[in-house]
């Protein structure tokens, strides 16, 4: 059974009509990437499928469970959990308030605390800065903040969108060798990024979206040699 | 001097308690709830109608019996509370904030004139007086009914500040005061917590109404029109959406009306009130605990 699946999305804001018929699968245990211009509709993509957003039509379904127009804190208790594009952490909230904020839909506190254990040993830097106000990180601590939040809640599916916006190339790595571990230890990811070549780099699979519709897609592999995606994406090389 | 002192942090205490539920309102969802202070007006009210049926009360069982209607419209007051954001203004939260402040503009009417009609216009007696037993402390005269209300009051706002900052529940309301999609994005039912502010912000407005009940005696349908303009620039003078500032801004107001009626006489003390608003509103709309934090953009 596939961890998510999207069938024939339509999503409109007013009167634009930002998502048409995408379709998309995430396997179990995979990386897939969702690549994409600006305005392609990648993080409409993500609110559709994590209740932000109302879709007009089609249908969402997580580990073959229908949950098209469901409430974003239902869809999150059931393990699918959204990292929004630009970070989002509570600014004026200590790093260990934003972590055991990612533990208030689960019950055993005990478990809470492990969970924030395994963050802080897979993120040492926010460790060393448990006790700092969020919005005092720097942008890549922040990004590390937004997962390790993400992870406290225990997800199965995490969406994460442009994890590496406005990073150095050296940090960027970093995230993205977070993000092959969590993987590792089972969980999917549907990576959206416009830095195509670090996503290929991690991703199993991979689509391309124009328009609100898929226009491509294939395995990672592929779609690194493909020249649309080198001419579009990876800077024509 | 110390009279003085005591009747303003006596006043202020009910101004802090009042203003808390404006800051928490404005806090969580960036909404100047002018029908705050009809709610402190609704509670006044409900603790009438619950010591009416009540019946006769004797002397020494007035302060038990008023601590057990205290308990009983702070649960009623709050439920008015979630049941007006319910209906008013829950449909408006995407709403442009004009739209908001006028729709709560419209409750606020609706309360007062609602009370006039279901109780009619003329003040109600209020049928619990504390009796005055007064003691000397610092040279101030202070009778036992204010000691015990504002115990009551300190007890209301340190409870409170122990719920945001150490509970569960706490951390979620400040989760969605800053960021309510982020919140949702972690579980948080936004909605669910959105009601919880509101109870607990009109359940104090409601202690504060049978608290002047009680100690004023008298109790009308349009007294919480000004005190929600004071509780609202308690909340300013602290810092609106900060708790502890909130606090200090009731406190404040309270001292410096006390001083300022002394110096200048008792029909100077509204303007006190709104000259300070208007000063804080120019000078230091933050407020003076407002948003010390340092962010990165
Ligand atoms: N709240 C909104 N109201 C109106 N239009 C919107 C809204 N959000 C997105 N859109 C429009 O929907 C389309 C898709 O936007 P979306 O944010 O999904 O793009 P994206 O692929 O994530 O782009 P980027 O790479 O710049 O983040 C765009 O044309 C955008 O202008
Ligand atoms: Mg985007």
């Amino acid at each position: 059974m596939a961890a998510l699946e999207i069938d024939g999305l339509d999503v409109h804001y007013g009167g634009v009509h930002a998502l048409r018929g995408l379709s998309l699968t995430v396997g179990e245990g995979e990386v897939v990437a969702l690549l994409g211009n600006n305005g392609a509709g990648k993080t409409t993509t993500l609110s559709a499928v994590s209740g932000l957003v109302r879709p007009s039509a089609g249908r969402v379904a997580y580990e073959g469970r229908d949950i098209t127009g469901a409430k974003p804190s239902a869809i999150v208790r059931l393990g699918l959990v959204h990292v929004p594009e630009g970070r989002r952490v509570f600014s004026t909230l200590s790093v260990h308030d934003n972590l055991l904020l990612g533990g208030y839909a689960v019950g055993d506190q005990a478990e809470v605390r492990r969970r924030i254990d395994r963050v802080y040993a897979l993120l040492p830097r926010l460790a060393e800065r448990s006790g700092q106000q969020g919005g005092t990180l720097s942008g890549g601590e922040q990004q590390m903040l937004a997962i390790g939040r993400a992870l406290v809640t225990g997800p199965r599916l995490l969406l994460l969108d442009e994890p590496s916006m406005g990073l150095a190339p050296l940090v960027v790595a970093a995230v993205m060798d977070v993000i092959r571990e969590i993987n590792a230890e089972g969980t999917a990811v549907l990576l959206v990024e416009q830095n195509a070549r670090a996503a290929l780099k991690i991703a199993h699979r991979g689509y391309v979206i124009e328009n609100g519709t898929c226009v491509l897609t294939g395995t990672a592999a592929d779609l690194r040699e493909d020249t649309r995606v080198a001419e579009a994406y990876l800077g024509g090389v | 001097m110390s009279q003085l002192v005591w009747n303003g942090l006596f006043v202020g205490s009910f101004y802090a308690l009042v203003a808390l539920g404006y800051s928490m309102v404005y806090g969580i969802i960036k909404l100047l709830n002018f029908a705050h202070g009809d709610l402190y007006m609704l509670g006044a009210f409900i603790g009438f109608a619950v010591l009416g049926a009540a019946g006769g009360v004797s002397a020494g069982m007035a302060l038990p019996l008023l601590l057990f209607v205290l308990v009983l419209t702070m649960g009623v007051t709050g439920l008015a509370g979630v049941l007006l954001e319910r209906v008013a203004y829950r449909r408006l939260r995407g709403a442009p904030r004009l739209s908001l402040l006028i729709t709560a503009v419209g409750a606020s009417f609706a309360l007062e004139y609602g009370m006039r009609a279901a109780s009619g216009a003329d003040p109600r007696v209020y049928p619990v007086r504390l009796g005055g037993t007064s003691l000397e402390v610092f040279g101030a005269r202070v009778t036992l009914q204010q000691l015990a209300l504002v115990a009551v009051a300190v007890l209301l706002m340190i409870g409170l500040n122990l719920l945001v900052t150490r509970s569960r529940e706490g951390r979620a309301m400040r989760a969605v005061a800053l960021d309510p999609k982020a919140a949702a994005l972690m579980g948080i039912d936004v909605d669910a917590v959105i009601s919880r502010t509101f109870f607990l912000g009109s359940a104090l407005a409601g202690a504060a109404g049978v608290m002047a009940g009680a100690h004023y005696g008298k109790i009308d349908f349009m007294m919480g029109f000004l005190i929600g303009l004071k509780a609202f620039t308690a909340a300013v003078i602290g810092g609106i959406g900060n708790i502890p500032g909130t606090m200090l801004g009731g406190l404040l107001l309270g001292l410096l009306e006390s001083f300022g009626t002394f110096w200048l006489g008792g029909e100077w003390r509204d303007v006190f009130a709104f000259g300070v608003l208007i000063l804080f509103l120019t000078v230091r709309p933050t407020g003076l605990l407002g948003e010390r934090v340092t962010e990165r953009v």
